[in-house]
């Protein structure tokens, strides 16, 4: 079981660590706010994504059979998987179909959700992620720790150690410039070589069986361009239903993630190449599950900007791996419960119900509603300690019970002010920890009312 | 105008001087105010907590309380908008009653001028439930044209000066039971915002939510910190002794 609190207690005692990666992710957060107050129109425009969002969840069988019969009209195969182990078996299959040596893939939180790199290095290939920061953690042998930049709690001494390691840049180099053409060098021969390119999917568009991926490496399109084989991965939540839809949805999204106002590529693919092939593999992996939960379907309206992440002061201060499942802060606290509400218990207590997320989000998912609705299902269910349950199980009775509130709170009080500090403050206060009490009033405001207003 | 006061529970225990500035403040704006005797908490806690259910009876027991009065104010967003959605799950006709103090003066009241002075360097913490929940101001994620209730009552106040702030929304941390379950995030939070009011130059930090400003308060006088907080009705009312 995953405790968000104990988790995110060990990354806040590294404080300039923290305060490094607070900082950086509130510029993204403010770089956000500059793109979209630079448009006049921004509020409309996610109402607008939102409602197209909305149309597509209520009509998803008939978008993904629309997709479908338009993508193999190009050209392309298309296969589906109900999870996670039936998508990765797709993919491998098809590698081994192709006797495929080398390979390269972009950035896809899908193939993370699924843990397709672990599967495929089982089966004996070197996965190569071509995204900057993918392929630094995948160095470090880490995941992902945020959906758009991954390895964003990694400083660049550590990358330069890592490369120093793995790709020979000299030893302590610092230097982002260096560094990275060092990386770019490195992976440039890694592109030349590949025989097939697994891309990610940002939407598919079901009037044209075609589908976009969006970059700023430009990594996606080198690799799909390049390798006679592309295998693109998404989740069947992806689609939108005409092309016309795309100037919403590009519109929000660079802006959302990063401030630009739009990714430095955007790739639009519908048919393989000359002598080539071009898979798409649809994935469900709980999403159908998820459209069922009538208060939790509008989870699926995601497209994977990472705004609620980068708003979050949670997620901000304690950092994704505190989340432990492969999509952190809000959005993912909303979506791991949907997977084990045992397991990710813990997650949708991981917000102080802010509501900055739902403020960010582009397609308007009501996030931090959400939390608080997984809140009640998680005890509903169970999953939660008897000694908080006995404790809001008191507390109810107490405040049931005007006349034993009021006992109760003279009691406490009376004990505050006389009691000793170590009384009051040791190790089961854990709100003394680093803070003190207020004080402990002879009257209370009822106390003071009937004294002057009644008597 | 029938006015019933809601004093939140932990206000009536530990800070009566906000129930006491809340009363006095709208008893000086001509207003007959009273306070039913019986109320105890709204319930928000526990629902906060995922036991929202616990909160059926309290929430009868708010409409008991207040069943006669023609509106509801209380100096609180968080538990104000916990009320709201509550009594509206429930149909009462007090959900659209129920008012946190500040958007009661600016929108029901329409207060244009009060005789207070408080001559400091001022800090607002704009409470999350306040600010996002009741919409007391206009939230900094949004492309939307400002507004500033809690900003607009303040400004009237004689020899006040209001700082701004690197981060002016941010979250403080409090969250209700978060504070503690989600110990260490809560106090790097709340430890996060009273630097920016510090760098800020702020003396005081006012919020319409003393369970924020109790948090904070709470950071500051471990940490031996010469800032103080007060709630806003206390500034509003006139009281000018910082303590």
């Amino acid at each position: 079981m995953v405790s968000h609190a104990k988790n995110a207690e060990k990354f806040t005692k590294d404080l300039e660590k923290v305060d490094w990666h607070d900082a950086t992710l509130w510029g993204a957060r403010s770089k956000r706010d500059l793109a979209a107050k630079s448009i006049p129109e921004w509020e409309s425009l996610r109402t607008l994504a939102s409602q197209i969002k909305e149309n597509v969840l209520a009509n998803l069988d008939e978008y993904l059979l629309e997709f479908e019969k338009n993508a193999l009209l190009n050209g392309a195969e298309v296969f589906w998987a109900k999870d996670g182990e039936e998508h990765n078996k797709i993919v491998g299959d098809l590698l081994v179909k192709h006797n495929i040596n080398n390979l390269v893939k972009s950035k896809s939180i899908l193939t993370e959700e699924c843990h397709l790199n672990q599967y495929l290095e089982d089966l004996g290939y070197d996965v190569v992620d071509t995204d900057l920061g993918e392929r630094i953690i995948q160095f470090a042998k880490q995941p992902p720790s945020h959906i758009v930049t991954p390895a964003i709690h990694v400083k660049k001494e550590e990358i330069g150690e890592l490369f120093h390691q793995y790709i020979g840049t000299e030893k302590g180099a610092t230097d982002p410039q260096y560094l990275t053409e060092a990386a770019r060098g490195h992976l440039r021969e890694k592109f030349l070589n590949a025989e097939a390119a697994i891309t990610g999917v940002n939407f598919a568009i079901a009037e044209n069986g075609g589908f976009v991926v969006c970059t700023n490496e430009g990594n996606a399109d080198m690799g799909a361009n390049l390798a006679p084989i592309q295998i693109a991965c998404m989740g069947i939540e992806k689609l939108i239903p005409k092309a016309e839809h795309l100037g919403v949805f590009l519109r929000l999204l660079a802006r959302s993630a990063t401030g630009q106002s739009i990714t430095n590529y955007t790739s639009h693919f519908f048919t393989p190449k000359k002598n080539g092939k071009l898979y798409i593999v649809m994935v469900d992996n709980g999403r159908t599950e998820q459209l069922g939960r009538e208060d939790f379907r509008n989870s699926l309206k995601c497209i994977r900007c990472g705004a609620c992440m980068n708003t979050c002061p949670v997620y901000r201060k304690s950092g994704g791996y505190s989340y432990g499942y492969t999509i952190p802060g809000p959005i993912g606290s909303v979506l791991a419960p949907g997977r084990d509400d045992h397991e990710y218990a813990s997650l949708p207590f991981a917000s102080s119900l802010c509501g900055s997320c739902t403020n960010v989000c582009p397609v308007k998912i009501d996030l931090h509603d959400q939390l608080y609705k997984w809140r009640q299902q998680i005890v509903k269910n169970g999953n939660v300690d008897q000694s908080k349950k006995w404790s809001m199980q008191m507390a109810t009775y107490i405040f049931e019970h005007p006349k034993l509130f009021r006992f109760m709170g003279k009691t406490a009080r009376l004990f505050m002010r006389l009691s000793p500090r170590f009384l009051i403050y040791n190790s089961l206060n854990k709100w003394g920890k680093s803070r003190e009490l207020p004080d402990s009033p002879k009257q209370s405001f009822r106390d003071w009312y009937i004294n002057h207003k009644i008597r | 105008m029938k006015i019933g006061l809601f004093i939140p529970c932990y206000v009536d225990q530990f800070y009566p001087q906000v129930g006491i500035a809340t009363l006095q403040l709208l008893e000086k704006l001509g207003l007959e105010v009273n306070y039913p005797l019986n109320q105890t908490c709204c319930g928000q806690p526990m629902a906060n907590s995922g036991f929202e259910y616990k909160g059926e009876n309290l929430i009868k027991m708010f409409e008991e309380n207040f069943q006669k009065y023609q509106y509801v104010i209380g100096p609180s967003g968080s538990c104000v908008m916990h009320l709201k959605e509550q009594l509206s799950h429930v149909k009462s006709h007090l959900a659209d009653g129920v008012f946190e103090i500040c958007e009661f003066l600016t929108d029901i009241l329409n207060v244009k001028e009060l005789p207070s002075e408080f001559p400091y360097r001022v800090g607002v913490h704009s409470s999350c439930h306040g600010l996002r929940g009741l919409r007391l101001a206009t939230p900094s994620e949004l492309n939307e044209n400002p507004s500033d209730k809690p900003g607009t009552l303040l400004k009237m106040i004689k020899g006040i000066q209001l700082v701004d702030l690197n981060r002016k929304d941010e979250c403080c941390g409090f969250g209700g039971t978060f504070a503690v379950s989600e110990e260490a995030v809560s106090v790097k939070m709340g430890t996060d915002r009273i630097r920016d009011h510090e760098l800020n130059g702020a003396e005081v930090i006012t919020g319409t939510d003393m369970s924020c400003l109790m948090h904070l308060d709470g950071l500051l006088k471990r940490q031996k910190k010469n800032i103080r907080v007060m709630h806003i009705t206390e500034i509003l009312n006139g009281n000018n002794e910082v303590k």
